[in-house]
């Protein structure tokens, strides 16, 4: 029988076609807009991935996220070096400044300070150069998108020459960073040279990023580096999570793209509700023939949740290959870098797909189950 | 052969609606049909020969009275049951021939064995020895719109024969057919369906293929008034 299903399904091949591109059209719109939206929101702690090494980071405690900073007098430095449990602390400086481009353009750059000795702070991934040449006198490292900002359809090379805040700055070295939420050019240099680049003022620390002893855990040392410098400290996951709320809070990215999502189930819902109701409905005769000549109600059930479900697959499918291949083809551009498909998304969408799929079914199943086979033999 | 009995019916009353509305259609049908014979049942518009035949197919439950179908009782089975001795014992053609528009001839024919659980494939097998008994070997492969209604006709026919079962109930087999078509059928009806020892049961207004007939039946506002031997 279940090969007689698929027949029936496929002899219809324009409702076939509504029907898997209504599937495809809502998981499509799902993923693409739900990827864009975690892509976002990510970006608000894309300056803690780069950090693997610090496991806490301290920070003034009106600090709500990465971008509304707070200096530190630097004496916070010792301080929090000295707490119990905290096996290491480096100051990390980040600031806006403005960069002029190869064109003589000016843009909007991210600097950030990294600790003089160690260089922790920097992204772990070096494209091309040497890491140790920043302790040169105006090195800078910059990020490969930035690079390609700056220096606009030139080939990735060093020793270039920009000015940093109209100061001259040399770049020794390109690294491989996470996307921002504000800029897509970040440049990095040694702590001490990063203050000469904005000179704000007497406190300049932004952030001091520390590691937790072994033995310690992260929480206990946040807590005890709180207790003894009134300083807030937290795990380097729990400052990522509160500036993604923070976006999430505070603008309107989660209504608009939680909209479009929206939109996209209850067109889903209805594109393939009405137009499943529709080819059941204009195959009722046939199911009525079938239920006539001795076939059960279970098995004209399971017709048509194949039918659906054979619908339900093909139709997210395409939507998963579309929306992969929007991806794919829309990340390799520098402006959409970092966006991508996590798995759960499209988990999640195969989930609203699966859902649309069995509502169809049920509200078709109704009509197939109360169908009087009688009427085949009213004219 | 023909005394033994394929289907008996004794007082068979069917109501439809409740209340103000109940209208009674059949009133205490008693009527038995032969095997191995054909067996007409006619009269005019609205006296109750689909209702009847309905109810002796499973499709609909009477309101009083039994209808035994090889000698089993078809109005006390739980409603599975009915689907499955349909599936096992009944054959059905239908004036608008209700094939699915979706599958080939062949496919077509096979279905009363694929409900009954072999695979498309054997059966189509199966069906397509039957196709060409019935003519139709060169339009097996062709899709219901493909063919003429006499074409559609014989692949209901096979349809209802293919699985082999005792009793055929067919419903205006020649009201949509021209009469030499209609004459076709009703001979091919007659010799794969008849002649297998099978009864067959036929509702028609059609006289002109009354001489088809071993038995008639003649009903008349929800009651049999004669059943007779056909002389013609």
């Amino acid at each position: 029988m279940f090969a007689i299903a698929l027949k029936m399904l496929f002899h219809d091949r324009a409702k076939y076609l509504g029907l898997v591109l209504g599937v495809a059209f809502s998981t499509l719109l799902i993923n693409q807009q739900l990827g864009i939206f975690i892509g976002l929101i990510t970006r608000a702690g894309a300056v803690i991935v780069d950090v693997p090494e610090a496991d806490i980071w301290v920070m003034d405690p009106g600090v709500k996220n990465l971008d509304t900073i707070f200096p530190l007098r630097d004496t916070e430095l010792g301080r929090v070096r000295g707490v119990p449990g905290v096996a290491w602390a480096v100051p990390l400086y980040k600031s806006n400044v403005i960069i002029r481009t190869g064109d003589g353009e000016l843009e909007a750059s991210l600097l950030i300070g990294v600790d003089d000795s160690t260089l922790i702070g920097l992204p772990p991934e070096v494209v091309m150069g040497n890491i140790d040449d920043l302790r040169r006198p105006d090195a800078v490292a910059v990020s490969v998108e930035g690079f390609r900002k700056v220096w606009r359809n030139q080939p990735l090379s060093l020793g270039k020459i920009a000015e940093l805040n109209d100061r001259r700055a040399v770049l020794v070295a390109i690294l491989k960073d996470s996307p921002k939420f504000t800029s897509s050019i970040t440049f990095f240099t040694r702590y001490s040279h990063a203050l000469q680049y904005t000179n704000n003022g007497r406190n300049q620390m932004s952030f001091i990023v520390a590691r937790s002893a072994e033995g310690s855990t992260t929480e206990e040392v946040s807590r005890t580096i709180v207790s003894r410098t009134g300083l807030q400290a937290m795990s380097a996951k729990d400052f990522r999570w509160k500036a993604i709320m923070y976006v999430v809070q505070n603008t309107g990215i989660p209504i608009s793209i939680g909209t479009v999502v929206a939109l996209g189930v209850l067109v889903g819902i209805a594109v393939v509700g009405l137009m499943f109701n529709l080819f059941v409905l204009e195959n009722l005769k046939q199911f009525a023939v079938l239920k006539a000549i001795g076939t059960s109600n279970m098995r004209l059930i399971g017709m048509v949740f194949l039918q659906a479900a054979v619908v339900g697959f093909v139709g997210f499918s395409v939507g998963l290959f579309g929306a992969t291949m929007f991806f794919e083809t829309a990340g390799k551009s520098p402006t959409f870098q970092g966006f991508y498909l996590p798995w759960y998304v499209a988990a999640a969408s195969g989930a609203v797909a699966a859902a649309i799929i069995i509502l169809a079914a049920l509200l078709a199943m109704r009509r197939v189950l109360f169908v009087d086979p009688a009427i085949v033999f009213r004219g | 052969m023909e005394n033994q009995i394929a289907v008996e019916c004794r007082g068979v009353v069917k109501d439809f609606g409740t209340g103000s509305t109940k209208q009674r259609v059949l009133h205490g049908i008693d009527w038995q049909i032969p095997i191995g014979a054909t067996t007409f049942l006619v009269g005019p518009s609205g006296c109750g020969k689909t209702t009847l035949i309905s109810i002796i197919a499973g499709l609909l439950t009477a309101t009083q009275g039994y209808v035994r179908i090889l000698d089993s009782e078809i109005t006390k089975m739980r409603r599975g049951r009915v689907v499955r001795f349909r599936a096992d014992h009944l054959g059905f053609i239908f004036q608008q021939f209700n094939l699915l528009p979706s599958l080939t001839a062949v496919e077509n024919a096979a279905v009363s064995l694929v409900v009954q659980g072999s695979t498309l494939a054997s059966a189509k097998r199966q069906a397509s020895v039957l196709l060409d008994r019935l003519g139709m070997e060169k339009n097996k492969l062709k899709y219901p719109n493909q063919l003429s209604g006499g074409q559609q006709q014989r692949v209901a026919i096979a349809r209802a024969l293919v699985h082999n079962p005792q009793i055929v109930i067919s419903d205006e087999p020649t009201a949509s057919l021209d009469a030499e078509t209609g004459r076709e059928v009703m001979e091919l009806l007659r010799q794969v369906a008849a002649a297998h020892n099978r009864a067959v049961i036929v509702v028609t207004h059609d006289n002109r293929i009354y001489p088809f007939a071993d038995h008639i039946a003649t009903m008349s506002d929800g009651r049999i008034e004669s059943f007779q031997k056909n002389t013609a």
